[in-house]
């Protein structure tokens, strides 16, 4: 599974959605596999605005990935410089920046194949078993 | 007509195999009146446009539907800044849809992007307030619901085996359609989650019912979650006397912006 899709997700039991804590859920005995896809920039900065920045740098750094800048990237820097003189209208294609595809890397490349999410406020670990998260609770727990 | 995605590699013993409700989904998806809806909620004249929309399909299956939305996103939405997300209770279903997705999009070079497809109940790990459009063909024939107590083993390969099992097989299929009463105690779970789960500013929600689902009283029910919130019959199939006559309903809050805004 993306680090991307951390972002979207929370512990499944419900008395933890309330607390803080149940977010982002902390991966732990993580293998980690790079699956190289295209970097999409309209996607990318689009995206930006939805990043829960401060829960993704944990979670990068608990994976021990190279850290993320503090403050996350404004859409203008997922840009390499302009060209000049083109005027305005569609242009050609822009540019992917540096900042940019280390964004894709760790959002779109990194992906959990084997390992747990571990809520911060209950402790419940989910499996991750060939790529797929595990979700699914014991009824006592539901 | 869009093409569908193809689920050629899915082994539909233990996977819901696309029909004529999954069909009905991509038709009404794709007609002109619901890409009209949704060019406005999401295109480029949309409020938020700058933001990328998230996708959420509950009860993935095969992955056709929402494989179709992510290649087809251009078409429908008017924008392929779109992001694709699933659920299944069955495993089997997420692994075989992930492929669909990701081939549906290879095959039609569309430039949306597809997030994972989640083993779980119903949206239940998702973060509120997230989803912008909401996808659903429950398990809606009224029939017993199956047997959950082997559920887990069930789910996966029995130990040291390739294959499962024939008993495994009908439990993961009765998964995908049984219902319970009236078709609705599945769906009645999900609408409880509905609210909190979708975006308040540009949330909307697709369900397919049956017609012993009782739909008028499911879209009443949507009603009355509070000011501002509409549901719709959008789209429909079937023979009007048989009891599986089928039919999309479309649910989506008007918000104050909405109203100003002409």
């Amino acid at each position: 599974m993306k680090l991307l899709t951390l972002n979207f997700l929370t512990c499944a039991i419900k008395s933890c959605k309330t607390s803080p804590a149940s977010f982002p859920l902390h991966p732990r005995d993580a293998e980690l596999e790079i699956v190289e896809a295209d970097v999409n920039l309209a996607f990318l900065q689009n995206i930006l605005p939805r990043l829960m920045w401060a829960e993704l740098r944990t979670i990068a750094s608990e994976l021990g990935l190279p850290t993320l800048p503090e403050d996350i990237p404004e859409r203008e820097a997922l840009v390499e410089g302009r060209g000049e003189g083109e005027g305005e209208g569609e242009g050609g294609e822009q540019i992917p920046s540096q900042t940019a595809k280390d964004l894709h890397r760790v959002l779109l490349e990194t992906c959990i194949q084997e390992g747990k999410l571990v809520c911060g406020n209950c402790g419940h670990e989910y499996a991750v078993k060939e790529g797929v998260a595990n979700f699914l609770l014991p009824g006592h727990l539901v | 007509m869009l093409p569908t995605p193809s689920t050629s590699h899915v082994c539909f013993d233990r996977v819901y195999e696309p029909a004529e409700d999954s069909f009905l989904l991509l038709d009404t998806l794709s007609s002109p009146s619901e890409s009209a809806f949704l060019h406005q909620r999401f295109g480029q004249n949309a409020c938020v446009s700058d933001i990328a929309p998230l996708v959420l399909e509950v009860g993935v299956g095969s992955g056709v539907v929402l494989g179709f939305v992510a290649a087809n996103a251009r078409k429908i939405f008017g924008r392929e800044d779109v992001l694709t997300l699933g659920t299944d209770i069955n495993r089997f279903a997420c692994q075989a849809a992930s492929r669909t997705v990701e081939t549906a999009i290879k095959d039609s070079a569309s430039r949306t992007t597809f997030s994972d497809v989640i083993n779980g109940d119903l949206a239940s790990s998702l973060k509120p307030n997230a989803i912008d459009v909401f996808i659903f063909n429950p398990p809606y024939v009224p029939a017993e619901l199956p047997d959950f107590t082997h559920h887990d083993s069930y789910n996966i390969l029995p130990t040291g085996e390739t294959r499962t099992t024939f008993d495994q097989d009908s439990y993961l299929l009765e998964l995908s359609y049984a219902g319970g009463e009236d078709g609705m105690v599945v769906t009645n779970r999900m609408m409880e989650q509905m609210p909190e789960l979708l975006s308040p500013a540009r949330g909307v929600a697709y369900l397919l019912l049956c017609a012993q689902n009782k739909p008028e009283e499911v879209k009443q029910r949507v009603r009355n979650w509070g000011p501002g919130w509409c549901a719709e019959t959008v789209g429909s199939s079937g023979n009007k006397a048989g009891w599986e006559r089928l039919q999309i309903v479309r649910f989506w809050r008007i918000t104050a912006q909405d109203t100003t805004q002409h």
